[in-house]
């Protein structure tokens, strides 16, 4: 006897910012949702307000509110040469383990992708000609362009709360914003955020350089607020207590904070909590979705049937549930054919670690997103006719808090680590130690994808995924140029000793903590064989089901995702509203 | 409403996993709000000694006490409590290495593919420690704790530059980070976890610890503050 729910018309795996944003347009146009959260149930009164919040062992070092890998965890080798290893302990993998998923514990860099980020092939031909691509890269479009996105972009940003400046309005280049970005139909909704030490430091030196300072577009409201949804959230009070960590304040965006409240309130939502959907199911012709199931507490397998499905589980999960689900075709980087697990990406990090010699920077007063940006060498901001590299970094300073225990090694070079001098160094550090940050273009390559491990499984059985990467040369060469120009403003800010960093450099790791963002293996495009969803993010195999979140980017830009992601959920929520309940079927024909 | 509820009190090592594996909770109608709840820290009881023995007790705190020295700056780390907090630590989910992945065969792979041993926190310390007094004892014949301070900071040294062979059974460097990982947690962390006496690293440093405002401030750029830390609770066991 199979445990079966009541049918609903819409099954959402995962309760992050795509399953609440799209659950809050579904239900709002009147269907029936389940969403089934693998997490417990987080609210920010009772979980991490502000009188428990600002302990950094539990929340930063032991990473409490993360999924930890002895829950699920991925296998990792740099190439196919190597047997895979399970990546065992705490690592650049940080998947949320709540309702809310990584939205609650997000540094809040909301950010949109350019015009170029969203076309890189055509863009890049146009401009550099073909050669210009360097063997084995994956260059697609994503098939939809930054025009189309800007209003949901707009809407996102509402939604969500966020604090800044534009720098391109309605054609118009605009003072103290990005001049790079993406052309914006209207302001933030809401100030930048106040400015540090350490930002005026980054600003100054880049101005003096020629180039073009601005804030970063921040998940943190500036001001008390009122979100479209009729959410209230409070002031940014600049705790320092921002990535890692749940906000006390309700003045960090997240799903907990902007979405889940107005969510709520309908009758034709439920949320399943502490529930992990193991497949989706298909019917009998393999055409269409069912549904999905899932394990209880209890280790009971239950189903959610359901007319449609939408996979919000997070990046890496995404496209183990395809693969779990034996959905798409698997892609063989052998005879490169295939789609699912095809072109995985991350984040190209390098940057310059920076000690001063009389500062007070007073890290400890800040927030996730508060953080000074130049774009002129990302993306394709910047000519790349001589360069032998496509692509850039947006490049920053971030006043994120202080971490007394995660900083410990924020030290000069050859300082001991122990004893009566470290503790000497770290004081004068804890006030003048500081990096620059060049958060750089990502893109996916032939040689790098994702699978089912062979081997090792979780406790359900179910095999691990599996991650074959490494940074390609066209990545590793547009590394080392950031790396220049960080050290370059590092030097402009008046810094005592400036050392260039590069996590390029060498050889990928999951535990070398460059970034937290992985990419792809799920992505959008217009060709079924270089793609496993449309322009919606509908996927080409099945017309009922969706797919959601940074598995469907074919490439990282030089930004945080998450805008993109929340933009993209929007997007397609529109489409399944206007388009597909209409007319249930393909929306794109090839 | 399932909340995490970590193990902190004695967990003997063998038992099962504490990782919160919910029922499925329906929630629907309103967000759940249950009263009296709230998600207070895992914090250590008082009392004795829940993990290490009164010897391995006694040597981390001389290990403790050399990586951080009493000072003008602070009192030692074996003074503010890095012991009590490591026994507490290794007594709960951390030193069981609740959280980490430990299934399937434990094969050493590259550098990058990262840590592949079936050890706990709390193993690597008994066996660490029994090491390490085997070691000195047979070339010093005393235990580390009864060795002059110079002797101890010469042993750590070596242990850190991994030229210390503490036999087949310890990774002398993965050890040795253990160790001075957990003492600066010790020191560093909120003095409810049993160590940072009276808050010794954040006035060391600077650092307000339990505040959550700072509007008042933020416009003061680049002076020096003075602000007096708060911690969650200011009690050392």
């Amino acid at each position: 006897m199979q445990n079966i729910r009541p049918k609903a018309d819409a099954v959402i795996v995962g309760l992050g910012w795509c399953g609440s944003l799209i659950a809050e347009e579904l239900t709002r146009a009147g269907l029936n949702v389940v969403a089934i959260e693998r997490g417990p149930w987080f609210e920010t009164a009772t979980d991490f307000p502000p009188s428990i919040d600002t302990d950094e062992l539990r929340w930063d070092t032991r990473r409490s509110m993360l999924l930890p890998p002895a829950v699920e965890t991925t296998t990792f080798r740099n190439n196919r040469s190597e047997t895979a290893l399970p990546t065992r302990e705490w690592n650049l993998n940080e998947l949320g383990y709540n309702v809310g998923g990584s939205g609650t514990h997000w540094a809040g860099m909301a950010w949109r992708f350019t015009p170029w980020d969203l076309q890189p092939y055509t863009q890049t031909v146009e401009r550099y000609g073909k050669e210009k691509i360097a063997n084995g890269l994956i260059l697609q479009d994503w098939g939809v362009t930054y025009d189309e996105l800007e209003p949901f972009y707009d809407r996102f940003e509402r939604i969500a709360g966020v604090s800044g400046k534009a720098g391109k309005l309605n054609g118009e280049i605009v003072a103290d914003g990005n001049p790079f970005e993406g052309n914006r139909s209207s302001e933030y909704p809401l100030p930048p955020l106040e400015s540090t030490r350490l930002t005026d430091l980054f600003r100054d030196a880049a101005k003096s350089l020629g180039q073009h300072p601005f804030m970063v577009p921040a998940g943190q409201t500036s001001r008390a607020y009122v979100n479209p949804l009729g959410v209230r959230m409070g002031p940014c009070t600049y705790c320092g207590y921002c990535l890692y960590y749940g906000c006390g304040n309700f003045s960090k965006s997240s799903p907990n904070a902007c979405v889940i409240p107005a969510l709520m309130q309908r009758e034709n939502f439920t949320v399943l909590t502490d529930s992990a959907v193991v497949r989706v199911n298909k019917s009998e012709d393999g055409k269409t979705a069912t549904g999905v199931t899932y394990i209880d507490k209890n280790k009971k397998e239950w189903v959610q049937p359901a007319d449609m499905v939408i996979l919000s589980a997070f990046q890496m999960q995404n496209v183990r549930l395809l693969l779990l689900s034996k959905i798409g075709q698997p892609y063989n980087p052998e005879t490169k054919t295939g789609t699912v697990g095809r072109a995985y990406s991350f984040q190209t990090v390098s940057g310059a670690s920076l000690f001063f010699e009389d500062e007070y920077l007073n890290q400890f007063i800040g927030a996730g997103a508060l953080s000074q940006q130049v774009d002129d060498w990302n993306g394709d901001n910047f000519d790349h006719s001589d360069k032998d590299f496509i692509g850039g970094a947006g490049i920053l300073v971030v006043a994120r808090g202080a971490r007394p225990i995660g900083n410990a090694d924020a030290l000069p070079p050859g300082t001991p680590r122990w004893g009566k001098e470290w503790k000497k160094a770290y004081t004068h550090a804890f006030q003048n130690a500081t990096f620059i940050f060049g958060q750089g273009t990502s893109f996916s390559h032939e040689d790098y994808y994702l699978d089912l491990d062979p081997e090792y499984k979780d406790d359900n059985g179910n095999p691990l995924l599996r991650v074959t990467f490494d940074y390609n040369e066209n990545d590793r060469r547009s590394a080392k140029f950031i790396e220049e120009k960080s050290v370059e403003i590092g030097k402009a800010m008046g810094a005592k000793t400036v050392i260039g960093t590069n996590s390029a450099s060498g050889n990928y790791s999951p535990y070398n903590f460059a970034s937290d963002h992985t990419i792809g293996g799920a992505v959008m495009g217009t060709d079924p064989k270089t793609s496993v969803l449309n322009r919606y993010q509908q996927s080409w195999d099945m017309h009922n089901l969706f797919v959601l979140g940074a598995s469907s980017f074919p490439n990282n830009a030089g930004y945080n995702p998450t805008g993109t992601i929340g933009a993209l959920s929007l997007w397609t929520a529109k489409a399944i509203i206007d388009q597909y309940l209409k007319n249930p079927g393909p929306l794109v024909k090839v | 409403m399932k909340r995490r509820e970590f193990l902190t009190s004695v967990a003997a090592l063998g038992m099962a996993s504490s990782l919160p594996i919910a029922k499925a909770e329906t929630v629907q109608g309103g967000q759940p709000w249950e009263p009296g709840k709230i998600n207070t820290p895992p914090a250590p009881r008082k009392g004795g000694l829940q993990y290490l023995t009164q010897q391995e007790f006694d040597t981390v705190g001389a290990i403790a006490e050399r990586f951080i020295p009493a000072d003008d700056l602070s009192i030692s780390g074996k003074e503010a409590g890095c012991a009590t907090f490591i026994d507490r630590q290794l007594a709960g989910d951390y030193g069981n290495a609740v959280a980490i992945y430990r299934l399937g065969r434990f094969v050493k792979g590259t550098p990058e593919q990262g840590p592949q041993s079936p050890l706990t926190p709390a193993q690597r310390y008994r066996q660490g420690l029994a090491a390490l007094d085997a070691w000195t004892c047979k070339n010093f014949s005393k235990a580390f704790v009864a060795l002059s301070g110079e002797q101890q900071d010469e042993l750590l040294r070596r242990m850190e530059a991994n030229q210390l062979d503490l036999g087949p059974d310890v990774e002398t460097k993965v050890f040795f980070e253990l160790l001075l990982q957990n003492v600066r947690e010790g020191f560093l962390a909120d003095p409810i976890y049993g160590g940072n006496k009276e808050m010794a690293s954040w006035k060391m440093l600077g650092f307000p610890g339990a505040r959550y405002d700072f509007r008042d401030l933020i416009g003061k750029k680049g002076k020096k503050l003075n602000i007096i830390p708060t911690s969650l609770i200011d009690n050392t066991l």
